[in-house]
């Protein structure tokens, strides 16, 4: 008789090689986790959220973000409702200087350490480049202490060195999905340019944020192989977005991903990447609702944009503010590292 | 002055014509309005960290609550 080889259970393993060691996972041990049946999804939270704990602590970073070029954009993106290659009903719009300045107020009020000034761009030409430039002035000059990031689309080395200098700390570039279904969601630009600006941002020293979106149509093998390529970027930063299906994209008829599925992803992202920042962001008022955001608090994640989107809506930044408190997870402080 | 809610702000489409369901619960989580309600043109929009603005090249600009108050 032929004795099956002993089944090591993923989340006791886990336990050792992450918990204990601070040791991400692998893209089959992700897998496993991401196949794990769904009477196991509290013991997996439970277990995410002690990882981060234990490795990142109960700060939450609080980030708001505004868009300073909305729509128009020559990219393919199928998830985005800011291409100027899909019938959206987003139109083209630039924000001028003082209602740059007036976000910041907007996100400073509500605690946030980090404000994001994002454009729909392949990449900056010099007029955005000199709107951020000026935007980041007025922002100082007006006396407000927050870390500014920005995200505006792929750079090459010059205009990285130029970000450093305006004192840029943090720069937003997702790879979005696994290299291996890049090609489905955009057909305009490759996974390896997008890889190639991340590579340059983290040489030049300022922070990487760097992360994607889930539901679009990717396998569970493939959000493994994600993981695992987001976790060897080491990047400081994941924000983790659900994909809001919006009129006029290719993707606008595809559903909203399921809430123990979007936590169960979440979980397995913090036991791949046990330090590093993981970011609640866009699509999260459909997928989760109130008591999954609570959940995903519990299970992993460890920052989160307040307030709206870029061009979607959040709920009230008060209302995540009170979550925090409630579950007695204090904003991270300016400078403080997690 | 009263505003006519001829058009859905979220679809475009007649208001009177129709179900408008799933555009009144995106609408009430998380989108802006994005057509004029009185002329149905895409109005451009800027959403910011606590409101919206939506402007109509012939109606004129219409602000969210949270940025009013």
């Amino acid at each position: 008789m032929t004795v099956a080889p002993e089944q090591v259970d993923v989340l006791a393993t886990a336990r050792e090689q992450v918990l204990e060691r601070g040791e991400g996972l692998t893209e089959s041990q992700i897998l496993e986790v991401l196949e794990l049946p769904e009477d196991r999804l509290e013991e997996l939270l439970e277990l995410a959220h002690d990882v981060r704990m234990r490795w990142c602590g109960p700060a939450v970073e609080v980030e708001g973000i505004v868009s300073v070029k909305t729509g128009g954009c020559p990219e393919d993106c199928h998830f985005c409702s800011q291409s100027g290659l899909f019938p959206t009903p987003v139109r083209a719009a630039w924000l001028d200087i003082p209602g740059l300045v007036k976000a910041c107020e907007q996100t400073v009020a509500s605690g946030a350490t980090e404000f994001c000034i994002v454009a729909a761009v392949r990449g900056p030409d010099k007029r955005l480049l000199s709107q951020v430039r000026a935007g980041i002035k007025a922002i100082r000059d007006a006396g407000m202490d927050i870390n500014i990031a920005t995200s505006l689309g792929m750079l090459t080395q010059d205009q990285v060195d130029e970000l450093v200098d305006m004192g840029c700390h943090r720069y937003n570039h997702n790879l979005e999905t696994a290299k291996s279904h890049f090609p489905n969601v955009v057909t305009t630009h490759s996974w390896e340019e997008r890889w190639s600006t991340l590579t340059m941002v983290r040489d030049a020293g300022m922070e990487v944020c760097c992360g994607g979106i889930i539901g679009m149509g990717e396998t569970l093998a493939q959000r493994a192989e994600f993981a695992t390529q987001l976790a060897s970027l080491n990047p400081h930063e994941v924000p983790m977005n659900f994909l809001t299906p919006n009129p006029g994209t290719p993707y606008e008829n595809y559903p909203v991903v399921e809430g123990a599925e979007a936590l169960k992803t979440v979980a397995a992202f913090r036991l791949a990447m046990p330090k590093t920042m993981l970011r609640f962001a866009g699509g999260r008022e459909l997928t989760f609702g109130d008591l999954g955001t609570k959940q995903g608090m519990l299970g992993g994640i460890n920052a989160i944009i307040v307030g709206n989107y870029l061009t979607n809506l959040g709920r009230p930044a008060s209302q995540d503010l009170d979550m925090l408190t409630e579950l007695s997870m204090p904003i991270k402080a300016l400078n403080e590292t997690l | 002055m009263t505003m006519t809610v001829a058009f859905c702000s979220w679809c475009g489409k007649s208001s009177a014509e129709g179900s408008h369901s799933v555009c009144t619960q995106r609408l009430s989580m998380i989108d802006p309005p994005r057509y004029c309600p009185e002329c149905a043109r895409r109005m451009v929009v800027q959403v910011s960290p606590a409101g919206w603005t939506a402007k109509c090249s012939r109606h004129g600009e219409t602000t969210s609550p949270a940025i009013t108050g």
